[in-house]
């Protein structure tokens, strides 16, 4: 029988957040978040927060709103345009920011999921982001010593899942979702549509529900677009 | 002097049949128009397709469906998405043969800084550090100068580093410039542009040889 992860609903799923816990928020822009976690996070108020997500939100949607509440502490991002709050209170020194090159944050989620405590990168060599790190060549080529990235919870949203905690999902949705997915100690997805564990195809599985503790249906979905951008039909 | 249409017109000149190519934010994006005849090549964006198509059709964008510029684009038949950690494997596995980007500050040793200007403007790396620590083959399009019209092209870069010794050759308004033994080589200048505007507009050390030709645009 297929272990069940799904939960009644989002503050279910969110139980036992406390102040000052890490988090790890999929998604990138606003493409792909947990919508309804950050609302529930935004909700209960919790503070002291350090998440670690590709980017921080806009001012009024994504993680903009747990800026604006002043609950985040610290973020650990690759891209912070974009928003004026968190420009704000990094240059006031009221947020910390650690900022880390894009692949690297990818890589140093998946190895926190997949138990590997540090990888060498190419990646910062040379440049401040690899001031105070082990440095060594290989093949004549210097990398730089990157340590592994877990959470205390990550919030992750997928297109569709089933209740064991199997996700998919769609198209560019995807990025930081799925190495989030491993490295979260408890893993809360939401999904677009939640299916009965057998009726999805597991040929096409992208998480498998091992890395999912929780699951639920998630709603009213906003999915805002940063940039629409398009072309004439001439 | 080019406009920045026509400079990415000229880098378009530089792909390949069956190159996978990265394009970044700005002037790289408008190389995707400028495909020349007979050649294919696929596209790869950061945040997660390889096979990127051309802007949605208005009333068509799919907010699941974005650049990492996020903007909405479209899909090409034989697309893939995949996660942020692939397609960073993608990258710094050398799998894309072509990397262009824009630049704040390109030096003479092949140092690009594109990400920070300390006090002013902290928006991050994004993707940026992979991409130039790990392509052999970077090209920067950029301006020659900058808005307050001083030379983008320096002896050594005053801003933070976004990667080192990684840029090999460089496109401007002006100028296609090659980074080789410390300098910047002349190769072809914009047409009406004269030497001796593309070395008033460049800090580093400038190689002019004897023969310069116009660039084709």
């Amino acid at each position: 029988m297929a272990l069940n992860k799904q939960v009644a609903d989002v503050k279910s799923a969110l139980e036992g957040v406390q102040d000052n816990m890490t988090f790890m928020v999929g998604g990138f822009g606003l493409c792909g978040i947990p919508e309804n976690a950050i609302a529930e996070l935004v909700r209960r108020g919790i503070k002291g927060l350090t998440c670690i997500s590709n980017n921080a939100g806009v001012d009024d949607f994504g993680l903009g709103l747990l800026l604006q509440k002043k609950q985040i502490k610290k973020m650990i991002s690759s891209y912070v345009g974009e928003n004026d709050e968190f420009e704000r209170q990094m240059l006031s020194g009221e947020l910390i920011v650690d900022l880390i090159p894009q692949g690297s944050l990818a890589e140093r989620c998946r190895a926190g999921g997949a138990g590997i405590p540090a990888f060498f990168t190419p990646a910062g060599f040379g440049t401040e982001v690899a001031e105070g790190k082990e440095v060594r060549e290989f093949d004549g080529k210097p990398h730089v010593l990157e340590s592994a990235l877990t959470a205390d919870f990550a919030f992750v949203k997928a297109w569709k899942g089933d209740t064991a905690g199997n996700l998919i999902y769609k198209a560019t949705a995807k990025n930081f979702n799925p190495m989030m997915a491993m490295a979260g100690r408890i893993t809360v997805a939401e999904v677009e549509e939640l299916v009965p564990a057998g009726a999805l195809d597991p040929n096409q599985i992208h998480t498998p529900g091992v890395f999912v503790q929780r699951i639920f249906e998630g709603s009213n979905y906003q999915k805002r677009i940063e940039r629409v951008t398009t072309r004439s039909r001439q | 002097m080019l406009s920045k249409d026509q400079i990415a017109q000229r880098i378009a000149q530089e792909l390949q049949d069956g190159w996978y190519v990265n394009l970044g934010i700005g002037i790289p994006t408008l190389i995707a128009n400028h495909i020349p005849e007979g050649i294919n090549v696929e596209f790869q964006s950061e945040n997660g397709i390889l096979g990127m198509g051309p802007f949605p059709f208005e009333g068509e964008e799919d907010a699941d469906l974005i650049n990492a510029g996020k903007q909405t684009i479209t899909a090409m038949p034989g697309a893939v998405y995949f996660d942020s950690a692939t397609s960073f494997a993608m990258i710094r596995g050398q799998h894309i043969q072509l990397t262009v980007l824009g630049a704040m500050e390109v030096a003479q040793n092949g140092d690009i800084a594109n990400w920070k200007i300390p006090g002013r403007m902290v928006k991050g790396m994004g993707g940026a550090m992979d991409l130039v620590a790990s392509a052999e083959n970077i090209i920067v399009a950029m301006m020659h100068t900058n808005k307050r019209g001083e030379s983008k092209l320096l002896e050594q870069c005053s801003l933070p580093l976004t990667g080192v010794h990684c840029v090999k050759k460089i496109v401007t308004n002006l100028a296609v410039l090659e980074i080789k033994d410390g300098a910047f080589h002349l190769l072809e200048r914009a047409p009406g542009v004269t030497i001796e505007e593309i070395q008033n507009a460049t800090a580093g050390t400038l190689v002019v040889p004897d023969e310069v030709p116009e660039m084709n645009v």
